[in-house]
């Protein structure tokens, strides 16, 4: 078996926030954009593109998708745990680089899975605030040799403080 | 595919889906400007080589949306996805079908809400999973 690529400093930083984000007010637009993109080349859904279909709905007006993602592209506030260092959603030592430690400088990631608790529905006008803290890892073999498996929980609320939903993630890496 | 507008229809072994695609460069690009993902791996055939992959490949994300999708098609505007969850098996490369299906696999009725256990699952065009996965749906 290859040596294992999970450090005493990585294995330290399990439980610790790596991040928090505050969205901009989500717009009708950003998700009539996402409906369109995510059911092209269908039609999207009037629940996410009509405000009179929406309005006679439970309801009451358009809401998001579930898995709508408010933080894409940029974000009204950010913090990190390592503000110094230069994140890369495309580093595979991402996720260590937020955390302040080395990361296992393997070369390829893939996203593994999620589990997603939900709570309120997102709407237009929303601001969404995320939390996200590092879990533990684990290493399997695999088809292309020892795999890393990394968690990520993510806690994002509405504006009134009420759950809009919690994600834990599965990264892989090798 | 049945639609189930409301909780008193559902029932074990009732089928979600089919939500299908033929799937490429033509999806995996929207859904890149939407949720700024744009990764090598998906936008390049040489980088999804370089991955151990014969193509360029589709985001886990997408298939995500694909398994919602099809749950909320089949639940309707009233029904509400409580949880859900899948594991990213197998690849989506270039020019693949991709299909997300369910199938009820319990329900229960309490406190005038019925809510229904379900397996979800996306497939390539030989009925191979890619993502399975299990949602929690409710209604009422």
């Amino acid at each position: 078996m290859t040596d294992s690529s999970i450090s005493a400093a990585m294995r330290a930083a399990v439980g610790v926030e790596l991040a928090r984000q505050v969205s901009h007010p989500v717009s009708a637009s950003d998700i009539r954009r996402w409906a369109l993109a995510v059911y092209w080349p269908e039609p999207a859904p009037q629940l996410f593109v009509s405000e009179e279909y929406a309005r006679r709905t439970v309801h009451r007006g358009i809401v998001a998708p579930e898995e709508f993602n408010p933080f894409a592209w940029s974000c009204a506030e950010t913090w990190t745990r390592n503000p110094e260092a230069v994140s890369d959603p495309n580093d595979p030592d991402n996720t260590e680089i937020q955390a302040g430690v080395p990361g296992p400088g393997l070369t390829f990631q893939l996203n593994g899975g999620m589990s997603v608790e939900y709570g309120d529905r997102m709407r237009p006008g929303d601001v969404i605030t995320g939390s996200r803290c590092l879990g533990p890892y684990t290493e399997r073999e695999g088809r292309l040799g020892l795999m890393l498996f990394s968690t990520a929980e993510e806690t994002w609320t509405n504006q009134s403080g009420r759950l809009v939903k919690r994600t834990v993630s599965t990264l892989i890496r090798y | 595919m049945q639609t189930a507008t409301s909780g008193d229809k559902v029932g074990i072994g009732d089928e979600i889906g089919p939500f299908t695609r033929e799937t490429g460069f033509a999806n995996w690009n929207r859904y890149a400007a939407v949720n700024y993902e744009f990764v090598p791996i998906h936008m390049d055939d040489e980088a999804g080589r370089a991955a151990g992959y014969p193509t360029a490949f589709g985001m886990g994300n997408l298939q995500w949306s694909y398994l919602h999708n099809a749950l909320r098609a089949w639940m309707g505007d009233s029904g509400r996805i409580v949880s859900l969850s899948c594991q990213f098996r197998g690849a989506n490369t270039k020019g693949m079908t991709v299909t997300a299906r369910g199938v009820v696999t319990g329900v229960e009725k309490a406190d005038g809400a019925v809510t229904a256990t379900v397996d979800v699952w996306t497939e390539a065009a030989d009925g191979s999973r890619l993502a399975p996965g299990k949602a929690v749906v409710r209604f009422g």
